[in-house]
């Protein structure tokens, strides 16, 4: 393959890669920036597949072609309703936020194998969906040279919105009254609380926003790459979201772009055996890249990242 | 009720609160709870046979447990447990089989010393990090868990040129006939002494050593320990080196005891994270650690009579363990509803 036909084919399948961990990402960052760490991403990503499935399956006989995009507002739906057991924990009864994220894993695996067995007979595994997300070109932009193949030919309509939702939290965390509270929160509660605002509703909220990215985010995935549900489907996804929520810096548009690099790396590891120069590395450092760069990332090599100074910490009222 | 016996009582509560939630899980799915422990009973204590497996499958809990509580006595929260139980799982293996020609006596414990060392080198990368670069342990590890698996991967790939390696020497081997023949041919092995060895290890490193004491120090409060002359950073990689030791000998459990060989694996154990499930527990003392390891170990091991004998997934079972562990970190909601339960009392 020329230079040129590795770029047409490497960029797109880099960003159909990252949408599911730009979702889950994003989500990150917003719980974070509340003061609570969500481990349970990978658990809430699982919940999200699983339920988007799941209603793909039962549904796409009424739906049709809408059926994966309604899916996907269920994974949301579901997804922050999960992590409700989050912030129960972890808000109201001050539970250790890394333990309950733990806990939150196990459980979302658990109970959508659990699930799956129960619907489908003792089975370990989803039927496969029939109805996908599409590809499409974008009118006009696909026409322009070089940069239409790039990035506007036969993309998914998720990788755009899971771009608008980056942009988008952008904006609702650094430009609006909510996000000046957000990160108020998160970095010092106690004054956030003494100025007025409900520490308890804001990490609440933030909760559960990440809750329904990360549904989104497993979604997605599910719809867009494996086709399925199984015990193997997320494998990961959700540290790696935590990774590319770090690697950016607790920014949303920096962990989109940390997501869009992990989806390179994830990219080439698959589809690397057939591209000059990188068939001859072995696809193992390819693989764990994301984790080795995440680590340098917060080594400080790669400029210094600092978590929000109350994230891990439950707010009590009077303590200082 | 003194603070001890509040202590105590919240891990014993979550668990029966986790048992109560699990079933009405299953009523609301629509199976039999009382057929589904019958059988979840009978998995673990039905007869000799699953008694030995039950004790086999205790056997690297004890080990993962130990290294997650021993972190977190150190004021460290080490989730790398699975990822530094899989290397020394691959280092055990690996030494199994390719030193041929050495007597047992010599050949077993190199084996063991190096899953040890595997695993112990694996944490130490974390708490390197840590004391040099004050990387979180939480995040450092979790990377370290998926590169772990994947180098393991490769390796394994690399060295069998298939998806596991060769079967380990017979003199690297903690298998016992003895063991099996008492069990009605279980897999149970040697290694249970091991752990229980370790058990013991733990407390005494921690209760009767200056240097215990001094990791202690640093988990209680890292500046008064500093301002007392302690070395923090130090203090912190020899505790985090200190639980991969545990973590890799949990994976040498697997390697020279249970399956005697490594093969690839598409995702992880669970060892390592129900590791977390037992240290919590236990309130991460060596003995608290030996019995959430026996009572998780039964229950994962038992569940596997569940689909056969009720029907029932085994995942209700791992639903149960998630459960558990949320009720025993949000033990501050039980010990406040105890703290009242106390007073209504006194009142009366």
């Amino acid at each position: 393959m020329s230079f040129l036909e590795v770029l047409y084919f490497i960029v797109p399948s880099a960003i159909f890669y990252a949408a599911p961990l730009i979702f889950a990402a994003i989500g990150g960052v917003f719980s974070e920036r509340s003061g609570v760490v969500n481990i349970g991403i990978e658990g809430i990503m699982v919940i999200g597949a699983f339920v988007g499935i799941v209603f793909n399956l039962f549904t796409f006989d009424v739906l049709g072609n809408f059926t994966p995009w309604a899916a996907l507002i269920a994974a949301m739906v579901i997804g922050a309703i999960f992590s409700l057991l989050l912030a129960v924990a972890a808000i109201s009864f001050r539970a250790d936020q890394t333990v309950t994220g733990v806990a939150l894993n196990l459980l979302g695996i658990a109970v959508a194998l659990f699930s799956v067995k129960m619907l489908f007979d003792g089975k370990g595994q989803t039927d496969f969906i029939s109805e996908r997300f599409p590809r499409f070109d974008v009118p006009f932009l696909s026409d322009i040279p070089f940069i239409g193949p790039l990035f506007f030919q036969d993309i998914y309509g998720t990788s755009i919105l899971a771009i608008a939702v980056a942009i988008l939290a952008w904006f609702v965390i650094y430009k609006t009254p909510f996000g000046l509270r957000l990160r108020a929160v998160g970095e010092h509660p106690m004054a956030a609380d003494t100025m007025g605002i409900n520490v308890t509703k804001m990490r609440y909220i933030a909760v559960m926003i990440s809750g329904g990215l990360a549904g989104i985010g497993g979604a997605v995935y599910a719809q867009t790459i494996t086709g399925d549900f199984g015990h193997a489907t997320i494998n990961g996804q959700g540290f790696m979201a935590i990774a590319a929520m770090i690697f950016g810096k607790w920014h949303p548009i920096g962990a989109m772009g940390a997501a869009l690099f992990f989806g390179l790396a994830q990219a080439l590891s698959i589809a690397g055996g057939s591209i000059k120069y990188i068939q001859d590395i072995p696809p193992v450092f390819l693989t764990i890249l994301p984790y080795v760069i995440t680590i340098f990332a917060l080594a400080g090599f790669i400029g210094k990242a600092n978590a929000p100074k109350a994230s891990g910490q439950p707010y009590i009222k009077g303590k200082r | 009720m003194s603070n001890r016996a509040i202590n105590i009582l919240v891990p014993i509560i979550s668990v029966i609160l986790g048992l109560i939630v699990g079933a009405i899980v299953m009523v609301v799915s629509g199976y039999d709870p009382v057929n589904g422990y019958i059988a979840l009973w009978n998995g673990i204590f039905g007869d000799v046979y699953t008694i030995g497996e039950t004790i086999r499958q205790i056997t690297p809990y004890i080990l993962a447990g130990l290294a997650v509580a021993f972190a977190f006595r150190t004021g460290l929260f080490n989730i790398g447990v699975e990822g530094q139980l899989i290397m020394g799982w691959t280092a055990a293996a690996y030494v199994g089989y390719a030193f041929e020609g050495l007597p047992k006596i010599i050949h077993l414990p190199f084996a063991l010393l190096a899953a040890a060392a595997a695993g112990a080198f694996w944490a130490f990368i974390a708490g390197f990090l840590k004391a040099r670069f004050s990387v979180h342990e939480v995040i450092s590890t979790i990377m370290l868990n998926y590169i772990a698996l994947h180098i393991s991967n490769a390796l394994i790939k690399f060295w069998s040129g298939t998806d596991r390696t060769e079967k380990i020497l017979e003199s690297a081997s903690l298998r016992s006939p003895w063991l099996e023949s008492l069990t009605d041919y279980s897999r149970l092995h040697w290694g249970i002494i091991v752990a229980l060895m370790m058990v013991f290890v733990m407390w005494f490193l921690l209760e009767r050593t200056t240097r215990g004491f001094e990791l202690k120090a640093v988990g209680f409060n890292k500046n008064a320990a500093e301002y007392a002359g302690m070395n923090v950073n130090k203090n912190i990689i020899l505790a985090m080196t200190i639980s991969g030791i545990f973590a890799g000998l949990g994976g040498a459990m697997e390697a020279l005891g249970t399956f005697g060989y490594v093969s690839i694996k598409g995702g992880f154990t669970g060892i390592g994270f129900d590791g977390i499930a037992v240290a919590l527990l236990g309130a991460n003392t060596p003995l608290g650690v030996l019995f959430g390891a026996s009572l998780f170990g039964s229950l994962k091991f038992g569940a596997l009579n569940m689909p056969n004998a009720a029907d029932i997934p085994t995942e209700i079972v791992s639903i149960i363990i998630a459960l558990i562990i949320f009720f025993v970190a949000s033990g501050y909601v039980i010990r406040i509803a105890l703290e009242k339960f106390k007073k209504t009392k006194e009142g009366k």
